[in-house]
């Protein structure tokens, strides 16, 4: 596949957190830059970083220096409403453990952001059906989140994550809650979405679905030790 | 509509909705008993007072009271007056009265020293039986024996704040009669004359001018304090429903009465200390009244705190996908209204539908009157008002508290 624009450009980026007296650093200076329709493994033993880094690189988190240009905007010059608004319009989160909001049914939870943006809850709830479809949750449109598996919740989070038509998806483990049929099913559609030119960026500790991935990036205490295209 | 009321309408209901029956419905118990507290509290310590003003001006003055001036012993040109007050299209019916200091005596027949013989003070009404009873519903009040009938002579009603056993009280200066019952001859004397009369009945009223005085029919007690002019001290006119007592009195001083007499609605001829206990009772109501919000403030603001911290994950998330902190924050703020409305609503219907008419049909048995429960619409609006306000800033502090944290704090459970 050929890449086009560069959607992410990191510079120099840090991360530290205190405790106390104590300071650890656990992003030590990492460059890197993502183009549109790149398919992104981030691996790395546990407490390399991966989703600390993944964290700032989709402005949930603020680093401690460094430069992050999103689409050419430096995001270090947004203020938090911005940052919500940008992460509304232009990004999508699967998070490791599903993250959807117990209250809302899985049309609900899928049409919230699409709500937030404006649309009538009627177009929302359509292109909430139309995501659901997608993933396969045709039929459990109206369940709570209590009333699915593990694997349908982190369908409907792919759902919700992708409703919106975000440029980036970024994926937090998503297959670690999950049995290896429901992971498999969930790294399918990741494959399917990415073949349809959807940027995604995914942290994962297991190294059959990142060579899934189109380029894989390993982090080791803090740093890049490489960066490989399958 | 903003959209992050729309976005904020649209969690609170959901959550509302699947929230558990029993945290909810606590929740709206516990704004319900708040509602009350505000309204009925005050409106019972002001019901007190409103209980006593009220019998005052049904079972004495009525809605329009005419007495002497000031330095003049009674109404002059009384029948004039009378004839003024009859042609009114506004009253209803009207009682007038003759009114004169005097003492009563008992068991004066036993007594060997004069001294011995018990005597009290009191304020001796001359009445016309039916006209009286049309009017104040005197007759109500005979705990014993019969009401007075147009013709009875030498008999009288005997307030029974004048008798020991209704008013067991001794002091210096304040002596009332013992052993008197229905037929007992007592000794009254007034304007310096003195008569034996039979005993009638007894009058128990919470209203001093009733339980304080001795009654007897109007044509006998004129001849007894030599009234022959017809002069008459009071007239209580009860109006027809829906007359005005002020346009009234001002048509009555209008037309001339006001030269030979006081004219007075039932509110002018309220006692003033009433009036100032009534004003005190209403700003005590109020400080219990306040007592009462801030207690349910802080209910609210530990429920929704709760609420917010144990969801303080999805918050996070919330935020992450890209939905305002301000509509998050709405969303808490439409429940704290949802929780104070519905709390109100039911308090609503609890206080008007149950507890007023009750307390109307039952009234507090108070030393001093019989209480009822004043609740005027538009002061219970103001507090509901109060309430809901009061509420929204307390759901409102605590979700911006957990609203402002780190979104990924949030997400991770990071303090």
């Amino acid at each position: 596949m050929k890449y086009k624009n560069k959607l992410i450009e990191v510079r120099g980026l840090t991360k530290s957190f205190k405790n106390g007296d104590k300071e650890t650093h656990v992003l030590k200076g990492i460059d890197f830059t993502v183009e549109e329709g790149e398919f992104i493994a981030i691996i790395g033993r546990s407490g390399a970083g991966k989703s600390t880094f993944l964290y700032q690189l989709s402005l949930l988190d603020e680093p401690t220096s460094g430069e992050i240009i999103v689409f050419g905007t430096d995001t270090h010059a947004m203020t938090p409403d911005e940052k919500t608004m940008f992460r509304l319009n232009q990004l999508g989160y699967v998070f490791q453990d599903y993250a959807l909001l117990p209250d809302l049914t899985a049309e609900e939870n899928v049409a919230l952001p699409l709500m937030m943006q404006g649309k009538s809850k009627m177009v929302a709830y359509t292109e909430a059906h139309t995501a659901l479809e997608r993933v396969g949750l045709g039929h459990r449109f109206t369940n709570l989140p209590g009333q699915l598996s593990g694997g349908e919740q982190q369908r409907v989070s792919v759902a919700r994550a992708l409703a919106h038509k975000p440029q980036i998806l970024f994926a937090d483990e998503p297959t670690a809650n999950l049995d290896n049929e429901s992971s498999r099913t969930v790294m399918e559609l990741f494959e399917e979405i990415h073949a349809q030119g959807q940027t995604i960026i995914m942290v994962t500790h297991e190294e059959e679905y990142s060579m899934l991935a189109k380029r894989v990036v390993k982090l080791d205490d803090g740093r890049v030790i490489s960066d490989k295209r399958n | 509509m903003p959209q992050f009321i729309r976005i904020g309408f649209f969690l609170a209901l959901r959550q509302v909705r699947r929230a558990s029956i029993w945290t909810t419905s606590l929740i709206v118990f516990v704004m319900a008993l708040t509602f009350l507290n505000l309204v009925v509290v005050s409106g019972v310590l002001v019901g007190l007072i409103e209980g006593a003003v009220e019998a005052n001006k049904i079972y004495y003055t009525s809605d329009v009271i005419i007495s002497n001036l000031p330095k003049k012993d009674y109404i002059e040109q009384s029948p004039q007056v009378l004839s003024i007050v009859a042609a009114l299209p506004e009253a209803q019916v009207f009682a007038a009265r003759y009114l004169q200091g005097g003492t009563i005596e008992a068991h004066y027949k036993e007594a060997i020293d004069p001294d011995e013989i018990e005597r009290a003070g009191g304020s001796f009404v001359g009445i016309d039986p039916v006209a009286e009873d049309q009017t104040t519903n005197l007759s109500r009040f005979i705990v014993e024996g019969e009401y007075l009938e147009p013709g009875d002579y030498d008999q009288v009603l005997i307030g029974a704040n004048l008798l020991k056993k209704y008013l067991p009280i001794e002091s210096p200066g304040f002596t009332t009669l013992s052993d008197i019952n229905i037929g007992d001859k007592v000794r009254i004397t007034v304007n310096g004359i003195t008569r034996e009369v039979t005993v009638k009945g007894i009058i128990q009223a919470k209203v001093d001018e009733l339980a304080f005085r001795v009654f007897m029919v109007d044509s006998q007690f004129r001849s007894l304090i030599g009234r022959g002019d017809y002069n008459v001290d009071e007239i209580s006119i009860k109006l027809k429903p829906g007359a005005s007592a002020v346009v009234v009195r001002d048509s009555l001083i209008r037309s001339g009465v006001g030269e030979f007499a006081r004219v007075q609605t039932f509110e002018d001829a309220q006692p003033k200390f009433l009036q100032d206990i009534k004003a005190t009772f209403a700003l005590l109501g109020n400080m219990i009244s306040s007592i009462g919000l801030a207690v349910a403030s802080i209910t609210i603001f530990i429920v929704i705190f709760i609420n917010a911290i144990t969801r303080r994950k999805f918050i996070g998330i919330m935020k992450g996908i890209g939905i305002s902190g301000t509509a998050i924050e709405t969303s808490y703020v439409f429940q704290s209204i949802f929780y104070a409305v519905i709390g109100s609503s039911i308090g609503l219907f609890v206080l008007y539908v149950i507890l007023q008419p009750y307390i109307a049909a039952n009234p507090i048995n108070f030393p001093f009157s019989d209480g009822i429960l004043v609740a005027p619409l538009d002061g219970t609006m103001l507090r509901i008002a109060l309430l809901v306000f009061t509420t929204i800033i307390a759901g409102y502090i605590p979700a911006r508290m957990i609203v402002r944290k780190n979104i990924l704090d949030s997400i991770l459970g990071r303090n």
